[in-house]
């Protein structure tokens, strides 16, 4: 899985070749192997490398704030969101739906790695939600759905179809 | 800025030891574990920082770099990559140790669980040959890792001190003024002991159990085949409704209203899927048993549509003969239908004399006023069957594209409409001959002419009747377009033969033929038809459809019947719905994608039980989507708790307190107020479906269980029957009241749910009586069991559906699997790794399929008007796909032939 999160990155970032990957370990952490010095480990430091390399600084913040809030937010997806438990769904997306009510990505006006990685991370809990739940997380879903059209950022997943008018009355039955 | 932090908090030891280490002027607040510091977060989050932009930083990491940017030491690479480490595998492994040291006393064996991480730490210290973890001064991934591991490292008898280079670099940091303050302030010095408050409130760690390995708790066969014979067998055992019994030859009735209901004919070859059923024979269904219930005169005809290509076709396929065709599924048909209970005065078929004789009048009449043109037509005709061929009969190469295998009407790979005489090399698909052009005369229904008379009769029609907004959308599109003449013959064997000597060979083409099926069918019911179908003045028709159907009801079949001159019944209602998508995708036969009409019962879930939620999600307004788990889910939360609950409850009263008769009812303010609302409620219910607003009216009813239930929750009659006399009257009257309102509920539902209307009302042993008289007039709620009334035996109405049973029901008319497999191409560095692909016909049928839907998506997009950017990113994808297909049927990606549909 995180191998293809990174290929799309790759792709995103619109690399002409693309890295060789390995995988480490029992959880298949990926690794880059480098031809210049050391190899790079994990999901989140791969992908603010390629970022760099791409000479696209922006996507990892471009001040100490924004750079903090995009690293808290790939630490939560890495800690929290994968491999989470089925009774913690509900608070991840309700969370995350909290946290978005006022902002349009995850680092406020900025798209940034964030949330091509959070989306990537929370498909599958989308995928498995029926209409009603997404329309109870709203502004997870706004937000889902713009980072799935946002161009090159989707590749390897399944395009979700979003309704665009609530079927439900808003009351809470 | 401000830091919130709770001692003993092993996350915030690091977010105080970065903040003494570094020395940023920042507020510190001491609160509790359970301190709710984020305020984006319903649960507690610690450590949390307040930054003076107003944003929060929730994550310790996080916080800790931040921190030492402000000191302009940004995280390198090493750095973030020695953080995802910690995040990752170094606290699930602490975690669990502190659980064990912390919690169960096992001090002496934390070191099996910390060995692993802490041995590759020691490596890395050894192999980069620095004093700190990534390069010669403190960094955060120090900070970070001294912290974390400070619990265990500092406490000697744990025997942590094997990894000599770890040791070494953990003195560093723990020499440090800075660190040591920190653990001072955080653990206060209790080491371990001190973080005991906030372990006992964290969840016991279980790194097995995780989301994606869950195993599948119980064998959903089994789930469903209990819940189908305690369920269906209850289901099948009720009588059927006396009124309905005794319906035989409807005709219309003089002072009352009477109405002609039809649902559109479904083809006889396809197998009505779920769409299919909502979208015309159930909306028409629950608007006549609605329609019965108010008292109407209902006739409800509807029957298969028979003649015509497809059929012809499929009998060459299967080596039977036409008529032989339809047989087989026209009983297939009859099941579904009879299954999802859809209560027809008459199901028939258009395949009868009756059709020959109805048409060929339809079309003398049209002759006879000159609304028939003749018209010479060039068409492919293969003299070896000696047939003209239809244009689902030629097979030939594109003349825009030069695909090799376009059908005679459109191509499939540029999806342009053809003329089938223009096809290049065209073939006989039935016999591969090379056809020839021959000219043929044809008859066209001269369109133009009628449509000022069309026009005006529509004004009237959309404004008094009842057309939804789509029909009355796309109606106005076509006259808006311009009518042009439409051919009315064809050459084909199977359909109705065209009368006139000139055209003996030839039949009626279907849509011209198919609308007076309505009336065929209807003849076929009963000889007098023409009292239905030539009396405007006394019969109201509604056509119920799929929105794709409109324009033969409202524009093609109402011009041929104003042509003839007869004085024909014509649309007053038109309702059309929007179409129902299948789990956020479309359903397809071919995909098999999607629960079609025979495989509902197959499923275990009682027909009641589809109906509720088909019409619970019904396409009305706008395109909705059946969903499974949205299924179980309605099932679960309205049927069972609330629907089910409510009666059950009402039931259960009577029986338990008041030894089963309906106790006396003495109404204060409060039941009143109560029964103003149900009244409401049943207003508002028979205004919506008076319009065949049947999604809408149905929240109405689940509005009263609803309020039922407040009620009953509210009033405890279950407390007060065992008070005093005062409160027993009072437990009296609200079991009472309940129960009456159970009983309307049972008269609302009948249009939805006819078996558990009907069994509602045998548990509460309600006069039949009731069923016609509460939905007269604007509606009226009246108390049908007076006290003293005894009911019968309650139990309960409804069944849950169990996630389990849901997702295996879902993967077993899934389609999602193949959809994503055909949509996830292969990442890059995997691709490289593979060296062949191997030819895979299942695989090259799943991106056939893939391809066809990207290039749709892209065709919208164009359509749309989309921005560029995103245009060009489904292309590259399309162009991926038609590359991976090139591959997967062994061909070079280069000129990327296709294979077409076979049909």
């Amino acid at each position: 899985m995180a191998l293809r999160e990174l290929s799309s990155l790759e792709k995103f970032l619109g690399s002409n070749k693309p890295n060789k990957y390995r995988t480490q370990g029992d959880k298949k952490v990926p690794v880059l192997q480098n031809n210049k010095g050391r190899p790079v480990v994990g999901l989140v430091t791969i992908a603010c490398h390629l970022a760099k390399e791409a000479k696209r600084p922006e996507l990892v913040g471009d001040s100490a704030e924004s750079r903090a809030v995009v690293q808290q937010w790939l630490e939560h997806r890495i800690t929290k969101v994968d491999g989470c438990k089925k009774e913690d769904i509900k608070t991840i997306l309700k969370d995350l739906d909290h946290y978005l009510q006022d902002k349009v990505y995850l680092a406020g006006n900025q798209f940034t790695l964030a949330d091509i990685f959070m989306y990537y991370g929370i498909h599958p809990l989308i995928v498995d939600l029926v209409i009603q739940e997404k329309e109870q997380c709203v502004n997870v879903t706004r937000w889902f759905n713009h980072i799935q059209h946002y161009p090159g950022v989707r590749h390897h997943l399944p395009h979700i179809a979003i309704l665009r008018n609530s079927i439900y009355s808003s009351r809470q039955h | 800025m401000k830091l919130f932090v709770s001692e003993g908090n092993p996350h915030c030891l690091k977010a105080v030891a970065a903040l003494e280490v570094t020395g940023v002027n920042c507020e510190v607040q001491y609160v509790c574990h359970q301190e709710r510091a984020v305020p984006f977060f319903d649960h507690p989050v610690l450590p949390a920082m307040l930054l003076s932009s107003g944003m929060y930083l929730f994550g310790s990491n996080a916080i800790c770099q931040y921190l030492f940017e402000e000191r302009r030491k940004e995280s390198n690479q090493l750095c973030i990559q020695w953080l995802e480490w910690e995040a990752t595998e170094l606290q699930p492994a602490l975690l669990q140790a502190l659980h064990m040291a912390v919690l169960q006393g096992k001090g002496s064996e934390v070191s099996k669980v910390l060995q692993g991480p802490l041995k590759h730490l020691d490596q890395s210290l050894i192999k980069g040959n620095t004093a700190y973890l990534t390069g010669e001064t403190v960094s955060v991934a120090d900070v970070v890792l001294w912290a974390a591991l400070y619990p265990f490292l500092s406490d000697s008898s744990l025997g942590l001190g094997e990894q000599k280079s770890v040791k070494t670099w953990f003195d560093r940091g723990a020499a440090m003024h800075g660190f040591q303050s920190a653990a001072q302030k955080v653990l206060q010095g209790k080491g371990l002991q001190g973080m005991k408050s906030y372990m006992q409130m964290q969840p016991a760690p279980q790194s097995s159990q995780c989301r994606d390995t869950q195993p599948c708790k119980s064998n959903p066969a089994e789930v469903s085949l209990s819940y189908r014979t305690e369920n269906i067998q209850r289901c099948f055992s009720t009588k059927l409704h006396l009124h309905l019994c005794l319906r035989k030859h409807v005709l219309p009735q003089e002072g009352k209203r009477n109405l002609l209901v039809t649902s559109a004919l479904p083809y006889v070859n396809n197998v009505p899927h779920l769409g299919n059923i909502i979208g015309c024979v159930l909306s028409a269904d629950v608007f006549c048993r609605y329609g019965r219930l108010r008292d109407w005169n209902v006739l409800f005809v509807c029957g298969t549509d028979e003649y015509g290509t497809a059929t012809e076709n499929k009998a060459i396929e299967e080596g039977l003969t036409p008529q032989q065709i339809c047989d087989k599924y026209h009983a297939v048909h009859s099941s579904i239908y009879k299954w999802f209970q859809i209560d027809f005065d008459f199901f028939g078929r258009t395949t009868t004399e009756k059709q020959t004789e109805i048409a060929q009048d339809i079309f003398w009449r049209l002759h006879k006023h000159a609304f028939l043109l003749e018209e010479t037509v060039e068409q492919l005709c293969c003299e070896n069957c000696k047939r003209f061929l239809a244009d689902r009969f030629v097979e030939g190469t594109c003349p825009h594209c030069s695909y090799p295998e376009a059908r005679g009407d459109q191509c499939d790979k540029c999806g342009r409409l053809i003329n089938a005489v223009e096809l290049k090399e065209p073939q006989c698909k039935v016999c591969r001959q090379t056809p020839v052009v021959r000219s043929s005369k044809h008859l066209f229904l001269d369109l133009p002419k009628l449509e000022l008379q069309l026009e005006q009769w529509l004004d009237k029609s959309t404004s008094t009747g009842d057309w939804t907004a789509n029909a009355k959308q796309i109606t106005r599109s076509w006259l808006r377009d311009g009518l042009k003449p439409r051919c009315i013959t064809r050459d084909l064997k199977w359909g109705t033969p065209v009368p006139h000597p000139d055209y003996k060979e030839k039949v009626f083409y279907v849509w011209f033929d198919a609308p007076i099926g309505y009336l065929s069918i209807t003849a076929n019911y009963t000889d007098e038809w023409e009292k239905w179908w030539k009396n405007p003045e006394q019969v109201e028709l509604y056509n119920f459809m799929a929105k794709d159907n409109v324009p033969f009801h409202s524009v093609v079949f109402p011009c041929s019947l104003l042509g003839a001159q007869d004085n024909y019944t014509l649309v007053n209602h038109l309702i059309a719905t929007e179409y129902l998508n299948y789990e956020d995708t479309k359903f397809s036969k071919s995909r098999g994608v999607g629960v079609f009409g025979d495989m509902a019962k197959d499923t275990g879930i009682p027909s009641d039980v589809w109906r509720f939620y088909l019409l619970y999600v019904r396409p009305e307004g706008q395109d909705s989507a059946f969903s499974w788990a949205d299924m179980a889910t309605k099932n679960n939360s309205e049927l069972l708790n609330n629907l089910g609950n409510f009666i059950n409850r009402a039931g259960m009263f009577v029986t338990k307190f008041f030894e089963g008769c309906v106790p006396a009812m003495e109404l204060q303010q409060e039941d009143k107020k109560l029964l103003a609302l149900v009244g409401w409620e049943l207003q508002q219910y028979i205004q919506l479906m008076d319009k065949v607003k049947i999604r809408d009216s149905l929240k109405h009813i689940l509005n009263i269980s609803r309020h039922g239930n407040q009620y009953i929750q509210v009033n405890e009659p279950w407390k007060k029957v065992k008070g005093g006399d005062a409160e027993r009257q009072r437990s009296g009257t609200v079991t009472g009241v309940s129960v009456n309102i159970a009983c309307l509920l049972s008269v609302m539902l009948f249009p939805y749910m006819p078996t558990v209307s009907q069994t509602i009302r045998d548990q509460l042993n309600a006069p039949e009586a009731i069923i016609s008289t509460m939905l007269q007039g604007s509606g009226t709620f009246s108390c049908t069991l007076t006290a003293g009334h005894r009911i019968g035996t309650v139990s309960p109405l409804f069944q849950k559906l169990e996630m389990d049973q849901i997702e295996a029901l879902r993967k077993r008319f899934g389609g999602q699997q193949v959809f994503d497999a055909a949509s996830v191409p292969v990442p890059a560095a995997v691709a490289e790794a593979v060296t062949v692909i191997g030819v895979d016909p299942e695989r090259a049928k799943e991106l056939t399929q893939a391809v066809a839907e990207q290039g749709e998506k892209v065709r919208t997009l164009k359509a749309q008007k989309a921005e560029k950017a995103v245009i060009a990113v489904e292309v590259v994808q399309l162009l991926e796909l038609k590359e991976l297909l090139a591959l997967a049927e062994g061909k070079s990606p280069e000129p990327a032939p296709q294979k077409g549909k076979k049909n």
